[in-house]
């Protein structure tokens, strides 16, 4: 499985999002997802992908595609 | 030497009866009942009167505590607090707390542990009573935070409240009572939850007191990312250790932080919602005090009963960490 697609999953399950919304450009925002969502989906990719992502790296984090992008040059 | 088993003879708890929800807040902060509610659960907070101190509350729930065992105030022989809002700086407030209680026979001192202070009293104390050297502690998590809080930070002060709650430990039959207790410290992530002036580091002064530096800072994601994993891996090992685990347990009784904290600590934990205590939404974060009012609310309401198998759970500044098994 690609990061997208494990990044998906982890989305859907985290912020019980409709699959079909979640898209590289998308932003948390339109997923409606607030700050601690966003931490809880932090933690399961830390888990999932064994990293870690500071608190000032995580407010660069906007849409689907910064966490993938963040993912591929970090893991 | 022959170990005495340690239990818990009665709780008590004390909350002022000022009542502040989120409604009053939005009057004098740029917040709203609803932000407050999703992002934590709390939907009001007590908030003690000028005059009303630490050692106030902590004196009622003791009260309560001892006429809960049947046990008399010079019969104690030791009074544990665990606070990070002591009356003053110096002496303990255990310590007016005696005075207070009249508890003539009993030594006092204090923990500072923050949110874990209560399982860190529990384990301390517990110490005296299996080694037979007392027979009877009140171990007393007391708090007036609304009085360390920031007022013109909304981050923080939405989060905090006051009380106090109170257990009176003594000897318990083998296999009954405090079965274990696990405290863990990583003074690393001291940084993380703190007030910065006011210890010899940063003496107060006038500057410090302008620039606010006496009140509690928070990084709230690291510590929510901490709080969540801590507190179910610490609750699993206070379990394993005496060869049971989470199927053997009746209630959870955790921290009371944010419920958003409790929900996710919930679930990687694997537990149904009805067995984990709750509170937050009428109290807010009592930081020490925050279990055991708990605990005695639970109790008081029959909802745990005894014979139940409870687990206690915390985390907080320092960072601190523990649990407590518990046979009630």
């Amino acid at each position: 499985m690609d990061v997208f697609a494990k990044v998906k999953a982890l989305i859907v399950d985290q912020l019980s999002a409709d699959e079909a919304k979640v898209a590289m450009e998308v932003s948390f925002e339109e997923l409606d997802a607030d700050s601690l969502d966003i931490v809880e989906l932090v933690m399961a990719i830390e888990e999932e992908f064994n990293l870690e992502i500071s608190d000032e790296e995580v407010e660069n984090i906007k849409t689907v595609g910064d966490v993938v992008r963040y993912i591929e040059n970090h893991a | 030497m022959k170990l005495h088993g340690v239990g818990i003879l009665g709780v008590g708890s004390a909350l002022p009866a000022n009542i502040v929800t989120n409604s009053d807040l939005e009057k004098t902060m740029d917040t709203s009942d609803e932000w407050i509610r999703t992002r934590t659960g709390i939907c009001e907070r007590r908030i003690a009167e000028a005059g009303v101190n630490t050692s106030d509350l902590a004196v009622e729930a003791a009260q309560l505590a001892m006429a809960d065992a049947g046990v008399e105030v010079e019969e104690i022989d030791l009074i544990i607090v665990a606070t990070v809002t002591p009356d003053v700086n110096m002496p303990s407030t255990a310590c007016y707390v005696q005075a207070k209680l009249g508890a003539v026979n009993a030594t006092a001192f204090d923990i500072n542990a923050a949110c874990t202070g209560f399982i860190y009293a529990m384990s301390v104390g517990s110490q005296f009573i299996k080694t037979g050297a007392y027979r009877h502690v009140l171990i007393i998590g007391a708090e007036v935070l609304s009085r360390v809080v920031d007022w013109s930070d909304r981050s923080t002060a939405i989060l905090f409240g006051d009380g106090a709650g109170a257990a009176l430990l003594g000897r318990a039959a083998e296999g009954e009572g405090i079965l274990n207790c696990k405290l863990g410290s990583d003074g690393n992530l001291a940084h993380l939850l703190y007030i910065p002036a006011g210890g010899v580091k940063i003496p107060a002064c006038k500057e410090t007191v302008e620039e606010r530096q006496h009140f509690i800072k928070m990084s709230g994601n690291e510590i929510f990312k901490f709080a969540v994993r801590a507190m179910g891996e610490v609750a699993a090992e206070a379990l394993k250790e005496i060869g049971l685990d989470k199927e053997d347990m009746d209630f959870l009784i955790p921290h009371q932080a944010n419920h958003r904290i409790i929900e996710a600590a919930r679930k990687r934990f694997g537990l149904p919602e009805d067995r984990v205590i709750v509170n937050i939404n009428r109290y807010g974060n009592m930081s020490a005090a925050s279990i055991p009012v708990a605990l005695d609310e639970a109790i008081r309401s029959g909802r745990v009963k005894r014979g139940d198998l409870l687990v206690l759970v915390g985390f907080g500044a320092g960072l601190t960490w523990g649990a407590a098994v518990v046979r009630l």
